[in-house]
């Protein structure tokens, strides 16, 4: 199956977001594939978490992510007409001895609207996106230290999977 | 690593009492549910209590509910209300004035130290009742 055609649009509607959260009253939330013009406001929020957060490693992950690919897929959320989040993630065929399994590499969120759900639904569709591929597990790695991202990924059900990552200085 | 038996209790009735939504329960519901001592159990109650997981009430029909913040509380903040979670004499990476022997051994330790801690800080009472309906 080619993904390019499969069109990566979800639209959660509020009164669906109001029964997860049900103490706030959501806008309306759409995830579709990036654009080149939405880097601009991505690297305005990624920029306070990440120092080395720069223009020329955001279009290089475009080129590679972006624009309908096969096994790649830039998915960004927007809430009121405003980027509000992004997940970046591929299919990664046998690296590691491993069957092909889908990775997710990048997910932010606007600081301002984070709790709101909105990295589920980015999580979710990515997902999907990985499901329709053919591939049957997720993977990701964090720091040990980012508690908040590995408290997020455990409670989508993620796991320690079988593998560790190793590393060395040189 | 093997927990205190106190430990142990504390978690079960901060997950016993979780999944009752905010219901109540007995000291000796739990007691029987996990076959342990109530008056053992009774302590722990009372050391989660003073931590605010729990709220105590008495009399007739009273019993225990959770209080705390299910997103937000981890099970090593559970965990350490009861005993300190890192592998002892091992907490850094370094040790002062450490023998060959003594200081391979500490990276080592202080790795799995690391990744034990970094689990149970990352495993909130929501994700852990999510894991419970689907079945452990």
């Amino acid at each position: 199956m080619h993904l390019a055609s499969i069109p990566c649009v979800v639209r959660v509607l509020p009164e669906i977001m109001n029964q997860i959260h049900s103490q706030k009253v959501q806008p309306e939330i759409l995830i579709r594939n990036a654009v080149e013009m939405d880097l601009a406001a991505i690297m305005t929020f990624d920029a306070r978490s990440n120092k080395d957060a720069n223009p020329r490693y955001w279009q290089e992950m475009f080129a590679r992510y972006g624009n309908d690919k096969s096994k790649q897929l830039f998915l960004v959320c927007e809430t009121r007409e405003e980027i509000a989040g992004f997940i970046i993630g591929e299919v990664r065929d046998w690296e590691f001895g491993s069957h092909p399994c889908g990775w997710v590499f990048a997910l932010g969120v606007r600081p301002d609207v984070r709790l709101d759900g909105i990295a589920t639904q980015l999580y979710a569709a990515m997902c999907e996106f990985f499901k329709q591929a053919g591939v049957t597990t997720v993977r990701t790695m964090l720091a040990r230290q980012d508690i908040d991202s590995l408290s997020f990924f455990r409670s989508q059900g993620m796991m320690a999977g079988p593998y560790v990552q190793l590393e060395k200085d040189l | 690593m093997k927990l205190q038996q106190s430990t142990l209790l504390g978690l079960y009735a901060v997950l016993e009492l979780a999944k009752a939504e905010g219901g109540q329960l007995s000291a000796a519901d739990i007691a029987d549910k996990f076959n342990v001592s109530i008056n053992h159990l009774a302590k722990v109650l009372r050391i989660l209590v003073k931590a605010r997981l729990l709220q105590a009430s008495r009399g007739v029909g009273g019993g225990y509910r959770f209080t705390g913040n299910a997103k937000r509380i981890t099970l090593m903040d559970v965990i350490e209300l009861f005993e300190p979670v890192s592998i002892e004499g091992f907490e850094d990476r370094e040790l002062p004035q450490a023998t060959d022997v003594e200081a391979g051994l500490a990276v080592a330790l202080f790795e799995i130290s690391e990744m034990m801690q970094a689990t149970l800080q990352s495993i909130t009472v929501r994700t852990m009742l999510k894991m419970m309906e689907k079945g452990g």
